[in-house]
């Protein structure tokens, strides 16, 4: 008889959690959201010695169970049980950082005092042995009175052993439970018991991390720091579109090469028509752009994962201080360069709710990944791929000069926000600076992956029905001889009335109608115009020949400069809608939020058209 | 001396704390991060831009970043 139980890692923000999640439980991740809540609930399967399965949840870093901010709170409401609908956990893995003791045994006190199946990994022990450190472990399992296990999660050390404790932990628990029914001591008295735990567990110490304040010397050095982070920055966005270009043109030549087959193989008619002008050039046209979302997240996770995030942050605190805002906003707004709906649910960590509401209201102005195939697409049709420096190409200048464009426009928006609909008092910045260390090749691998498969699903699902839908409006009802099918299309009719508002800011009739389905995501923009154009094509020819050549010869430069920035400020995405609405619990901040983008969009997409038109272009 | 006085990478332990200039919620943190009375701290790096902010504090061997407006709520001796 199997009984299917639970574990859960806590700890510490930095005391490498997630990596010792992911050792232990590989890529059988599920990752979902908790309930009612945009907190995001990870969970694993690991296998006992025994070849006992246990759900393994990892929950959101805490300093304390006393919360200050929505993570800790479901980190408390679990541990406790308390949590609806979740399981309380049967045995708690406390997460410890080896180099960080006298701090993370505070927590881990508060933790051993619920009386409850607890263990301990001592992880991250290599880097404390970098850092000079030698400590006993046997001594810190007689002062806490539960298992110690060393742990290096980035090289699955110790990883049995935390695996035996886990399986006996429960039995033990059960044996004595007399022995857990600990007095229980205010935070002064777990701080000051925490430093003699720490230095009694502590065998050897030389000077403090040497490795780390070297390259904080430099990383943080008041001049070299901000034009290094600033340089990164530059190079994360011409990387995205330098390296991805053979990848994505290898994808580009599979969705060719299926839609030749089909054409060859499958009999002339509606089904054939619908895979090839529909699903293969809809879904076809978006899935190219893996190769860019994937380096993105790459460099993100990259910064993340090594700790210079939160330097970048604490950089960054100043600058956006002076918009109102705080280091800490830079996370969340990063991140919402690769998507706006991970990083509306970052700003959880952002304590002061008014803060938080700013950031959220701007979050949409960071170019998400969604936007590059949009991007991509029109300035590699309009843009010639020339060299105007060493190194620096004019196509990847202008897409820096894009998403400077919304990094501007987000930190205006910031600024007059916080006068207006978001005023309040100052906001703070308090944040650990986690040490260094080379990013787990294991962990960014599952972090793409994870990363991957939303954008894959997405494009088999949102993008896979609104083109199909699409294709569908565009075919029916069939034009008579000699019109055209787009004009005579039910989506024709529809984008005649929208054209009447966008026909002044320079946009034509096929990107009326792209804007359609493009609010259910931005990238099907490209979809759209791809199965438009593949339906209005007058031969297979011009079908086969793809978009870009279609965009040039129906396109003026200012209509596609005007799309571009219509695309820097437009908040066409639902699911970033419903998880605005989700995250500031009603309509309210939503509506307001594509009220001001949809405004933005049109009077800088307009200023674009006229200037670009007056200057001759 | 309060904190944001601090010479850089000078010692100094935390003598007083005055919580009311606080937010609650950066109090709590403040506190659950062991920068409370009693706590040795010393300044590692400060910010470029004006008024040097913020500042990064190191404590144990734990680095935190906070404001200077938070640190000016902070007395400090040298030690």
């Amino acid at each position: 008889m199997t009984r299917l139980r639970s574990a859960a890692l806590v700890g510490n923000p930095n005391s490498g959690k997630s990596a010792l999640f992911n050792a232990l439980t590989g890529a059988r991740q599920k990752i979902a959201n908790y309930p009612g809540v945009t907190v995001e609930r990870k969970a694993g399967r690991l296998v006992l010695p025994t070849g006992e399965p246990v759900e393994l949840f990892d929950l959101p870093g805490s300093y304390a169970l006393d919360a200050a901010s929505p993570d800790e709170e479901v980190t408390r409401k679990v541990v406790l049980g308390e949590f609806p609908g979740e399981p309380k956990p049967d045995v708690l893995v406390i997460v410890l950082d080896a180099a960080n003791l006298e701090q993370h045994l505070v927590f881990a006190q508060e933790l051993i005092e619920l009386g409850r199946p607890t263990v301990a990994a001592l992880n991250m022990i290599d880097l404390a042995e970098r850092d000079g450190l030698v400590i006993d472990a046997a001594a810190l399992e007689q002062s806490l009175g539960i298992p110690v296990i060393p742990t290096v999660a980035v090289r699955k050390r110790g990883l049995e052993a935390l695996l035996e404790v886990i399986e006996s932990a429960e039995v033990h628990a059960e044996q004595d439970p007399k022995d857990h029914r600990r007095a229980h001591l205010t935070l002064p008295e777990r701080r000051l018991a925490a430093r003699h735990m720490a230095n009694g567990a502590i065998i050897s110490e030389n000077a403090v991390h040497r490795l780390n304040a070297r390259l904080d010397k430099v990383l943080l050095h008041p001049w070299l720091g901000p034009p290094i982070l600033f340089a990164l920055l530059f190079v994360i966005f011409q990387a995205v579109f330098a390296w991805s270009t053979p990848f994505a043109d290898a994808l580009d030549g599979a969705v060719s090469g299926l839609i030749d087959l089909a054409n060859a193989s499958l009999p002339a008619g509606f089904a054939r028509d619908l895979l090839t002008q529909g699903v293969l050039s809809g879904v076809g046209s978006v899935v190219v752009f893996l190769p860019q979302i994937l380096i993105l997240f790459a460099f993100i996770l990259v910064m993340e994962q090594s700790g210079y995030m939160a330097r970048a942050a604490f950089i960054m605190d100043r600058l956006m201080a002076y918009v109102g805002l705080s280091g800490r906003s830079f996370i969340p707004l990063l991140s919402s360069f690769a998507c706006a709906i991970p990083g509306i649910m970052a700003t959880r960590a952002i304590a002061d709710p008014k803060d938080r509401l700013t950031t959220i209201l701007i979050a949409p102005l960071m170019t998400c990944s969604a936007r590059l195939p949009v991007y991509a697409v029109v300035i590699g049709a309009f843009i010639p791929a020339t060299s105007v420096g060493p190194g620096i190409g004019l196509q990847g200048l202008v897409l820096f000069a894009l998403y400077l464009f919304g990094i501007v426009g987000a930190m205006v928006a910031a600024l007059v926000l916080r006068r207006t609909a978001t005023k309040g008092a100052a906001s703070g910045f308090i944040m650990e600076l986690p040490r260094y260390q080379w990013p787990p090749l294991r962990d960014l691998v599952i972090g793409l992956w994870q990363r991957a498969w939303v954008f894959l699903r997405r494009a088999g699902t949102i993008i896979f029905s609104v083109t199909v839908v699409l294709w569908l409006l565009l075919t029916f009802p069939q034009a008579a001889p000699g019109e055209s099918q787009v004009e005579a299309s039910f989506a024709g009719k529809i984008a005649d009335g929208l054209e009447v508002i966008v026909r002044p800011i320079g946009f034509n009739h096929e990107i009326a109608l792209a804007l359609i389905p493009a609010m259910a995501a931005r990238e099907v923009a490209v979809s759209s115009l791809a199965t438009t154009y593949a339906v209005d094509a007058s031969n297979d020819d011009a079908a086969a020949a793809g978009l870009v050549p279609q965009l040039q010869a129906r396109w003026t430069l200012p209509t596609a400069l005007a799309f571009l920035v219509w695309f820097v400020f437009a908040p066409q995405c639902l699911s970033t809608i419903a998880v605005a609405r989700r995250e500031t619990n009603g309509w309210k901040w939503p509506v307001f939020m594509l009220a001001y983008l949809f405004g933005l969009a049109y009077v800088f997409a307009g200023l674009t058209y006229w200037l670009a038109v007056a200057a001759g272009l | 001396m309060t904190l944001d006085m601090l010479p850089p990478r000078r010692r100094a332990e935390i003598v007083a704390v005055d919580w009311s200039v606080l937010a609650p919620e950066e109090a709590k943190r403040l506190q659950a991060m062991g920068i409370d009375t009693g706590a040795r701290v010393a300044i590692a790096h400060r910010g470029i831009f004006a008024g040097r902010d913020p500042i990064a504090l190191s404590i144990g061997r734990m680095t935190v970043a906070l404001r200077r407006s938070h640190a000016r709520a902070m007395t400090v001796e040298l030690r």
